[in-house]
């Protein structure tokens, strides 16, 4: 039998990057793959039928005659607005609360969570572990969803106008550059949220009262005073967005954040979450209501 | 196993399981109340009526749950570094649920390689350890088409792949069919001879006799007996115990079974689709069963061990304390 060894402190680093990958695999093979995952999907792709839609809608004239296809900036405009109010608001939300409030809880509610505490896994490996799957598997979904969104914006319209202004756009004006920001914010949504959800999994036996506080809190974000606002993972998220959207006219107006110092932001206050995280795991017992 | 019995020795000298005036109450109920307890290698039974508190102290010393009051060590070892301390220990646990979507294989292998074995190590000692439970034809089934016996033996398969020092089975012949809880029973002495710790829990008395060194009777959340078997064997000789068979031919082996000496009674149940069987000698009985088995060509469904005797035993061996403290 080989030895695994946790002697010495990079022996140790080895065995918990090692430990961790196989949480990871485990989770994601499990959660993510089958038909309990379909919801999952449905969700995160709806915006890619909403966002075609209007395309299609738009080339066929279905809100009116049809017009002059706008031009690249007005397109990204609108793409800026979509993605605010659509995708970081609710998808990227409600993919991140079903991904990270079930990598724990679901395990509990299946009474098969004491599988992991047999094990030499560190505690924190452990949530580690769990919360890379969410965010490999998250990451993905949401990934390709923004991915899909920016292009299904620009495409249709492209081949219905025969215009090569969005395919100059897109590969010579900044599209890509934006899909890239678009892409990043995504995933700096998915940290922060997931970080987050993945706690309220741990601290409360149904998560869902607190995720719709959250919810109501970053929903009503543009309401809040600068110094509240900061308080939040949208308000970072639309600071970065390649374009911002408008503010609205109730918005209460603050400086936006200096991406250096939102982009940390979001990373420290994950990292908050997952010290929290991993501390409750530390003092977690078995308890699924049996002797 | 000596592989895990030298790990055991190097980790440490203490080769005991220590409960160190060691309570747990679950809000205002009681789980178990001051108990001292020192385990040493070989086979240990914990034996007592449902809810006595036997889960409870294996979920201690395991640190599925913390000690309201007192410590718990195992082999030195304390039970908040599951790091350390599942390198030596295996646990198989009564919750009869397993993660979703796996195969038997697959549920021994993926958690083989959170201990940190690669992939092809995993694979080798999850082979072996399924192997020993009989379930290699099985095992690229998926768990949750198994039967209650086939999830036992792999919740085992489980416990004891990566060679651990010291195992812990909570009710681990439940449901078992003869043939395999026999077969159980000799691969629990076997690696009890191999310098390990073996705990047993069972509500059924008559089982943690067939297979301990010693027992450790438990009442209420209280240790109330423990030492060497032979005195409660000598009891249970004068408690027939009655165990249940359902099969297809249910008077054949009623009739099977009056021929044979230390059986006292053999009815057939309401229903006409079960014997009820009360023996002194539960160990000759169940290779008569074996043998009727394989004889006559009979399909057993279950082989249950009734509690209301053993409750009698109980009764006598705690009833003189009251079930109160130790």
């Amino acid at each position: 039998m080989s030895a695994v060894t946790d002697s010495g402190s990079p022996g140790r680093w080895r065995l918990w990057v090692r430990q961790g990958l196989a949480v990871a695999r485990l989770e994601i093979g499990r959660n993510f793959f089958g038909l309990r995952a379909l919801g999952l999907y449905l969700l995160a792709l709806a915006p890619l039928g909403i966002i075609l839609l209007l395309a299609w809608g738009r080339i066929l004239g279905l809100f009116g005659a049809p017009e002059t296809p706008p031009p690249a900036g007005d397109l990204a405009r609108e793409y800026g607005a979509f993605f605010a109010g659509l995708q970081s608001r609710l998808v990227i939300f409600f993919v991140s609360l079903l991904v990270f409030t079930r990598l724990f809880r679901a395990e509990v509610q299946q009474r098969s969570l004491h599988y992991y505490f047999l094990t030499p896994v560190r505690r924190e490996v452990l949530v580690a572990g769990k919360f890379t799957a969410g965010l490999v598997a998250a990451g993905l979904i949401l990934g390709t969803t923004t991915v899909l969104t920016f292009l299904g914006h620009f495409l249709p319209l492209t081949r219905a106008a025969g215009s090569t202004d969005y395919a100059t756009f897109l590969s010579r004006g900044g599209g890509l550059g934006q899909l890239a920001g678009y892409l990043g914010v995504t995933l700096l949504g998915v940290l922060g949220y997931g970080a987050v959800f993945l706690a309220a999994g741990l601290f409360f036996r149904n998560p869902i009262l607190p995720a719709l506080a959250v919810f109501g809190w970053e929903w009503a974000n543009f309401l809040l005073p600068p110094l509240l606002k900061r308080i939040s993972v949208i308000h970072y998220l639309q600071a970065l967005q390649p374009v911002p959207p408008p503010e609205g006219m109730l918005a209460l107006l603050a400086d936006p954040p200096d991406p250096w110092l939102a982009v940390p932001g979001i990373v420290a206050m994950s990292a908050v979450f997952l010290v929290l995280s991993a501390l409750r795991l530390r003092r977690a017992e078995i308890v699924y209501g049996e002797e | 196993m000596s592989a895990a019995v030298d790990h055991a020795q190097a980790a440490g000298s203490d080769r005991r399981i220590v409960f160190d005036d060691v309570s747990k109450f679950y809000g205002e109920v009681l789980g178990i109340n001051r108990v001292n307890l020192v385990l040493d290698p070989g086979i240990t039974g914990l034996v007592g009526p449902n809810g006595s508190g036997k889960t409870t102290l294996f979920n201690l010393a395991t640190g599925l749950l913390r000690p309201s009051r007192g410590r718990v060590s195992v082999l030195g070892l304390g039970t908040d570094r599951p790091e350390e301390l599942f390198r030596l220990v295996g646990y198989a646990t009564q919750f009869d649920s397993f993660p979703k979507g796996m195969t038997g294989l697959g549920f021994v292998e993926s958690f083989l390689r959170l201990h940190g074995y690669a992939n092809a190590e995993a694979r080798r000692l999850a082979d072996e350890a399924i192997e020993r439970v009989g379930l290699s034809r099985d095992a690229g089934r998926k768990v949750a088409g198994y039967s209650k016996g086939m999830r036992q033996r792999i919740r085992l398969a489980q416990a004891m792949a990566h060679h651990p020092a010291v195992l812990l089975l909570d009710e681990p012949l439940n449901g078992l069919d003869p043939m395999v809880r026999s077969e159980m029973i000799g691969l629990f002495r076997q690696l009890a001879e191999q310098g390990l710790h073996v705990v047993v829990s069972s509500h059924v008395l008559h089982e943690v006799d067939l297979i301990s060194d010693r027992v450790v009777l438990l009442n209420n959340g209280y240790v109330v007996a423990e030492g060497e078997i032979q005195g409660v064997r000598s009891e249970m000789e004068r408690h027939p115990m009655k165990i249940l068979i359902r099969c297809d031919r249910p008077g054949r082996l009623a009739a099977r079974a009056f021929e044979e000496d230390g059986v006292v009674e053999a009815r057939l149940v309401e229903d006409e689709k079960g014997v009820l069987v009360a023996t002194r000698d539960a160990d000759s009985f169940y290779l008569m069963l074996n043998r009727v088995v394989l004889e006559e060509g009979l399909t057993v469904e279950t082989v249950l061990p009734v509690d209301e005797d053993v409750q009698s035993v109980y009764r006598y061996l705690i009833g003189a304390n009251g079930g109160g403290a130790s």
